[in-house]
């Protein structure tokens, strides 16, 4: 075992896999964590916590990992390479061990002139893939990029993000490979509309093997409204909604939308997991966690099994 | 080149407005290339701000000079120039950050028996190229390890706005970066001039961590050619 997490466990029992993900509170406030942990508990295998998301200032994910914790959930601790050069991750990684903390998520960040501190300097020390490579070495070799031994035991289950429809799309295959070059257990995606696209991708990946090498967790979002999907289109990089699912959505009719985009996102989940190379889906539902209970069951995806 | 902009009217303005003699001066290489900073623009500034005292009724006595390079002695060792810097209360230099502080430390090397007070118009921005007329972008952050010869002659260090190594990020968009759509994203451009050179397989190993020593988070920089030194 890398890591002992029961994300981990369950990957490797070969268990369709769904995770989940809780966005910090823009402050102190503990009890809006606990009700939304509260919401996931029993629906999800582990919570992705966010690390200043969009780079808006919020509960640091270490602090928010470790409440979830507490609350009798799994996290999954996000760490962008933007708020952090390679001392402050490794410290905090460290930290973050020391409090029970097994799985993570290497990611470059958000740029910060989206957040609400666009005046600040960045840090990009290291990039997402060199961080993949700097937490394996700690685990695997027990020693800091300098080569110094570490105290004391680090396990860690090591995940990042692939955008498959970032572009240009044909090289978003050989980033994956790097990053399970770099020493990737798990990759959750960006969530997805474009399932043609999607396939597209994942006909790259299973030819060159990487689904072996690594774990591939399809994210999906269900849409609120037409509004939202709208938006997501035009706002959020590589997102493409297909024409006919906007249809869809309008033609469910007033008061019916958000029940319409819970239905088609648990069609998603079932078309995903007959793909070969999926191992689990990543839940997306951002101030959405009160409707998860109903998604994973309603995808059949309930009771969850334990690690 | 250096590239720079004026600093807005009022700030200069307001730098050197407790003068009776100011002196604008400005540098005839880059920022006068640039136009931000040339005999030209010198001649500009100190005639608004004439106008602009004269306006309120202040009596204040601004000329313009320019040298051929203010980051360097001999382009500012003639006496009577050096004599007229000696006259000014203050020097308002249009050259960059180098010229501005090097002009300063030459003035006060030079002049013994006054301070010499210099002050910026501009604000330095980037060492960049001129890509179009009235078009400038940055190309070089100075981080003193060079790796376009494996990217294509592209930087990502200074064209990606996170300096990945190992790009593009998931924010890249139909050849643009997340930050906005007026920015190419590096990696993309990166990854067409490999594909034209038929050298993709370079981008595939992971490229590792970064030595950041011989950039500024090393510390101010310093270069010795002993062979040159006297």
């Amino acid at each position: 075992m890398k890591s002992g997490s029961n994300l981990e466990k369950l990957l490797e029992k070969g268990e369709f896999v769904i995770t989940g993900e809780l966005g910090p509170p823009k402050g102190t406030d503990v009890e809006v964590v606990k009700e939304k942990a509260g919401m996931l508990k029993g629906n999800v295998d582990a919570v992705n916590i966010t690390d200043n998301q969009t780079a808006i200032v919020r509960m640091s994910s270490i602090a928010t990992s470790r409440i979830l914790i507490d609350e009798g959930l799994e996290p999954t601790m996000q760490m962008v390479a933007r708020d952090r050069n390679r001392l402050a991750m490794m410290s905090d990684l460290f930290g973050a061990n020391a409090l029970g903390i097994r799985n993570m998520l290497c990611l470059s960040g958000d740029h910060q002139s989206f957040g609400n501190h666009p005046e600040a300097k960045n840090v990009f020390d290291i990039d997402s893939i060199q961080m993949i490579h700097m937490v394996k070495t700690m685990r695997d070799e027990h020693k800091v990029i300098c080569g110094d031994e570490i105290e004391g035991d680090f396990k860690m289950f090591i995940g990042a993000a692939s955008n498959p429809f970032a572009d240009p799309f044909q090289y978003r295959v050989h980033r994956l490979a790097k990053k399970v070059e770099a020493g990737l257990d798990f990759i959750q995606t960006q969530c997805i509309y474009d399932m043609k696209r999607f396939k597209e991708f994942m006909k790259q990946v299973v030819d060159m093997g990487l689904h072996e090498r690594c774990k591939i967790l399809a994210g999906v979002t269900p849409l609120k409204s037409v509004g939202m999907a709208r938006y997501m289109a035009a706002n959020v990089s590589g997102i493409s909604i297909p024409e006919d699912m906007i249809e869809r959505l309008k033609a469910a009719g007033k008061g019916n939308v958000a029940a319409e985009g819970i239905k088609i996102v648990c069609e998603q989940i079932q078309e995903l997991r007959a793909l070969e190379g999926i191992a689990g889906v990543h839940l997306m539902a951002i101030e959405w966690e009160h409707r998860v209970h109903e998604i994973v069951e309603m995808a059949g995806l309930l009771p969850r099994p334990k690690g | 080149m250096i590239t720079a902009d004026r600093k807005p009217f009022e700030e200069i303005k307001a730098s050197v407005k407790d003068y009776d003699k100011i002196m604008v001066l400005g540098c005839e290489t880059c920022v006068a290339i640039c136009q931000a900073g040339g005999e030209k623009e010198a001649e500009i500034l100190a005639s608004e701000l004439k106008l602009a005292f004269g306006n309120e009724g202040k009596k204040v006595e601004v000329n313009d000079e320019h040298v051929i390079r203010q980051c360097d002695d001999e382009f500012m060792a003639d006496p009577s120039f050096l004599e007229k810097v000696k006259e000014a209360d203050i020097v308002l230099s249009i050259a960059c950050g180098v010229g501005v502080q090097h002009a300063c430390n030459f003035f006060n090397r030079t002049i013994t028996d006054k301070p010499i007070r210099v002050v910026p118009g501009l604000n330095t921005t980037f060492m960049g190229a001129n890509i179009d007329v009235g078009l400038w972008e940055e190309r070089c952050l100075g981080c003193g390890d060079c790796v376009l010869e494996k990217t294509g002659g592209i930087c990502p260090i200074t064209r990606c706005a996170k300096s990945l190594l190992n790009g593009p990020c998931g924010g890249s968009s139909n050849g643009k970066c997340e930050i906005n759509a007026d920015t190419d994203c590096a990696w993309h451009l990166i990854i067409e001039r490999l594909e034209v050179l038929g050298e993709l397989d370079r981008i595939k190993p992971v490229e590792m961590y970064k030595d950041w020593r011989p950039s500024h988070s090393g510390g101010p920089r310093k270069r010795v050619r002993e062979d040159l030194r006297l």
